[in-house]
């Protein structure tokens, strides 16, 4: 069911343009901005803060303490989103942060230069334990080292070794697990007063197999098609509750069911996915996307695949806080470990021919034309070595791949006009293809 | 052997971007196998022990043409990585029998991937060093990545590696630093008796050269300057620092000294010095190794600090140490680690009131002249500043 909306940011003596968005999207905004007021009222409530990153995040760990979780990374986004990380970069970089970094860090920077403020317009209160996880980013352990060094408040590292062989050996996820035991749960026991409670984790570990299981049937009815989702732009909605401060909650439960009820709705009646302006009718153009998304101008580019009718069937962005579409769920019988291998597998701390076979593998399951790798100027991460993958996944799918370049918060680094080009001309590529086959099968 | 001579000898191993020095070594015996490395750090005595030869993969400088290597990285990502993979494509690591990507940053961590697919005939290793410096838990995960090396390279060169083999290969690697030490102490004593110019290429030649040797050409190169007497100068005694990955030209270095500046210490070679001293020969070499680098260890930007107070501590005693009037930052472009470390070093820098100058390259930059002018104007402020 979608519900046709007035848009809050929308100009108010204008008429205000129509979004549209599902039951789940609602849902969705709902709780990300109960989560701001519970980071807003934390001091009065006396309740300690973390923060901590999207990718490995132990939120049913910290849930244990009774934190409120902030994510810095969500909290940049969501001020692109509502385009006011521009301001902030540029402030970071005035006070002496080079304009070559991570934007995401200079957003989070300069939000604290100005007071602190959080999207929502409410004050965040300063973290009083910085959990760096430390999965698949060396770039995270440096942010909390500057917000460390700057606003003061703990640092903890949990060290997550990478997949450099693409596997997770025995000796990896002993390493996180005895650093969860030994440091990180003792440290978080120290700064809450809460006393350390392993069947309250494996509570939480139910409620998050649950949700898991609800968002692994959203992502993957887009091998159905037409695609009831997109699993890209549509998919951030999707991935927001899990990826954040609710996986392990009831309130995440209870998104995706809200959300698999409608995604099978509409997959039953045979409904594309739902974009702000609307339904796609037909669906032209099935891809795989690499990278994240920019959020800066989000709606914007958005548009451009819609209004051609480019549905993204499959992404490598919506698997950045958890893969969990190859069988990984959270194990209540096994927790600490399960958690270690959370981390462990988290999509950028995959080796090279591991993404590469990822993608493969997207674009045969879910019958797509093709690759689109989204390259962020910001995240090396991701950014570092995309061109090979471009290359390998052609020269193995035989299926036509471009690139585009953006960045995540940063607004100077987005050219609409360019990235269009590039999708007519690439969406013009991929109708040749097809005729071209279609003449060699005749 | 003039000091000329070593120099002029280090400096043809620093352009031969052909690798000849480990193409001898190889001839030399049949069988003889090398492995390549990146920057920061690796254990070099692992390799060392299973009878091969390090190699220092430092990219491509400024005298390599990156053709190939710009096709496969974006104009916001460092040169070191397209330049490396330019001396890959084009056949100048054929050498090398495997490569180690050691944990520093994500560019680096992906390009052990990328090495994966582009070399499948070559052993490729992603190289994971610790985060957590606490021997039960960091130490054991080391010394599993350890022994895990030990067994690729085991298998690789067909011969056991002893532990008995790793405390030889301990023992020469800490001569080896020794005489690290005793060069970056005399240069410190006496920067005009050995320009950074010259000391960066007697330790560049470590690169290429068995440890036993660059030994003895680092301590011939200390015994030769020293009879050389050369004019001393009034310049400013600066640290450098950011540089610990990919490499600034060599003509940046001159040009820093020719703006007045004696650096008296950097981290450009930071492998060579990384392990602050030596490792004891007794007990199981693993273990000593990994108690090396998790509590004997130099701080760099790729390394969390634990705590806040210890931000920026290195650097502090650098200065102190070496008498340093200043510091200059010289980051490669795009290069996350140094950027991101460079103002928390220089908050610490203007608490303790050390004046401090910045600025980035890239392996290949060409144009001198404003990176003279900024370590001039820096050099002649510190005068002003020590004058008044």
């Amino acid at each position: 069911m979608t519900i046709p909306v007035t848009a809050a940011t929308a100009a108010p003596k204008k008429d205000k343009p129509k979004v549209i968005k599902e039951d789940a999207m609602w849902l969705q905004k709902e709780l990300i901005n109960a989560n701001y007021k519970e980071l807003a009222t934390a001091r009065e409530t006396g309740r300690k803060v973390s923060a901590t990153f999207v990718p490995g995040n132990l939120n049913e760990l910290l849930m244990c303490f009774n934190f409120a979780r902030s994510l810095p990374e969500t909290n940049a986004l969501q001020n692109a989103l509502r385009k006011r990380t521009g301001k902030m970069i540029m402030d970071a970089e005035r006070d002496g942060h080079s304009e070559d970094v991570c934007t995401y860090v200079k957003a989070d920077l300069g939000m604290m230069l100005a007071g602190d403020i959080g999207p929502t317009g409410e004050p965040l209160p300063k973290p009083d334990v910085l959990l760096l996880s430390y999965t698949g980013c060396f770039t995270f352990m440096k942010w909390f080292e500057l917000i460390r060094q700057k606003y003061g408040g703990e640092s903890l590292m949990l060290h997550v070794p990478y997949q450099g062989d693409g596997k997770i050996a025995p000796g990896m996820r002993d390493y996180v697990v005895k650093q969860l035991t030994d440091s990180i749960i003792p440290a978080l026991e120290r700064i809450s007063g809460v006393k350390f409670d392993i069947d309250r984790l494996r509570q939480y570990m139910r409620e998050s197999q649950k949700a898991e299981e609800n968002l692994v049937k959203v992502l993957q009815s887009a091998k159905h098609r037409p695609s009831p989702i997109d699993g890209y732009f549509g998919g951030v909605y999707y991935i927001g509750p899990i990826f954040t401060a609710f996986r392990g909650s009831p309130e995440a439960t209870r998104f995706y069911d809200v959300l698999w009820s409608e995604v099978e709705d509409r997959m039953r009646e045979g409904k594309g996915p739902i974009t702000p302006e609307g339904e796609i009718t037909e669906e032209k153009f099935r891809l795989v996307v690499e990278g994240p998304p920019n959020w800066t101008n989000f709606r914007d580019f958005w548009k451009m695949f819609y209004d051609e009718g480019a549905v993204v069937v499959a992404s490598t962005y919506s698997k950045v806080g958890g893969v969990y579409d190859f069988g990984f769920r959270h194990d209540p019988d096994r927790p600490l470990e399960s958690l270690a291998e959370y981390c462990l597998g988290c999509y950028t701390n995959l080796n090279f021919p591991q993404r590469i076979d990822m993608i493969c593998r997207y674009l045969e399951d879910y019958q797509a034309d093709g690759l689109l790798i989204n390259s962020i100027k910001s995240c090396n991460s991701f950014s570092a070595g995309q061109l090979l993958i471009l290359r390998e996944v052609e020269k193995r799918t035989g299926k036509p791949a471009a690139f585009i370049e953006s960045d995540l918060v940063d607004p100077r680094y987005f050219s609409a006009a360019n990235i269009r080009n590039r999708l007519e001309s690439y969406f013009q590529m991929i109708k040749q293809k097809r005729a071209a086959q279609a003449a060699a099968v005749h | 052997m003039s000091v000329q001579d070593i120099v002029a000898r280090c400096q043809a191993l620093f352009e031969d971007l052909d690798f000849n020095a480990v193409k001898q070594w190889k001839a030399a015996q049949p069988g003889r196998k090398s492995i390549g490395y990146m920057p920061i750090y690796v254990p070099r005595e692992i390799v060392h022990a299973a009878g091969m030869l390090p190699v220092g993969i430092f990219g491509g400088g400024d005298q390599l043409e990156v053709i190939q290597g710009d096709a496969y990285y974006q104009s916001y990502i460092c040169r070191i990585p397209r330049s490396t993979v330019e001396l890959g494509l084009t056949g100048r690591l054929d050498c090398l029998d495997g490569m180690l990507f050691p944990s520093i940053c994500d560019v680096i961590r992906n390009l052990s991937g990328m090495w994966q697919i582009m070399f499948k005939d070559k052993y490729v290793k992603y190289f994971d060093l610790p985060q957590n410096y606490d021997d039960a838990t960091g130490g054991s995960f080391y010394v599993h990545e350890m022994q895990a090396l030990r067994d690729d390279l085991e298998k690789l060169g067909g011969k056991k590696i002893s532990d008995e083999d790793l405390k030889a290969s301990i023992r020469v690697y800490n001569d080896n630093r020794k005489a690290v030490r005793e060069l970056y102490a005399y240069r410190a004593q006496k920067p005009w008796q050995a320009p950074t110019s010259e000391v960066y290429l007697v330790l560049r030649a470590g690169c290429v050269l068995p440890p036993e040797e660059h030994t003895v050409l680092i301590r011939q190169y200390l015994n030769e300057t020293e009879k050389q007497k050369r004019p001393q100068r009034d310049n400013a005694r600066v640290i450098l620092t950011g540089s610990f990955c990919e490499q600034p030209p060599l003509g940046l270095i001159k040009s820093i000294e020719m703006a007045g500046c004696y650096v008296v210490d950097d981290d450009f070679q930071l492998i060579q010095s990384w392990l602050l001293d030596d490792v004891p020969l007794e007990g199981d070499p693993l273990q000593e190794l990994s108690k090396a680098f998790l509590h004997r260890s130099a701080q760099t930007a790729s390394k969390y600090d634990d705590r806040k107070e210890d931000k920026g501590k290195h650097l502090l005693h650098q200065v102190k140490t070496r008498g340093a009037e200043g510091v200059i930052f010289a980051a490669a472009s795009f290069c996350d680690p140094a950027l991101l470390e460079r103002p928390m070093l220089q908050e610490i820098l203007a608490r303790h009131k050390i004046p401090y100058t910045a600025f980035k390259f890239a392996e290949n930059t060409g144009q001198m002249a404003p990176i003279r002018e900024q370590a001039g104007t820096f050099a002649d402020s510190i005068k002003l500043w020590s004058a008044a």
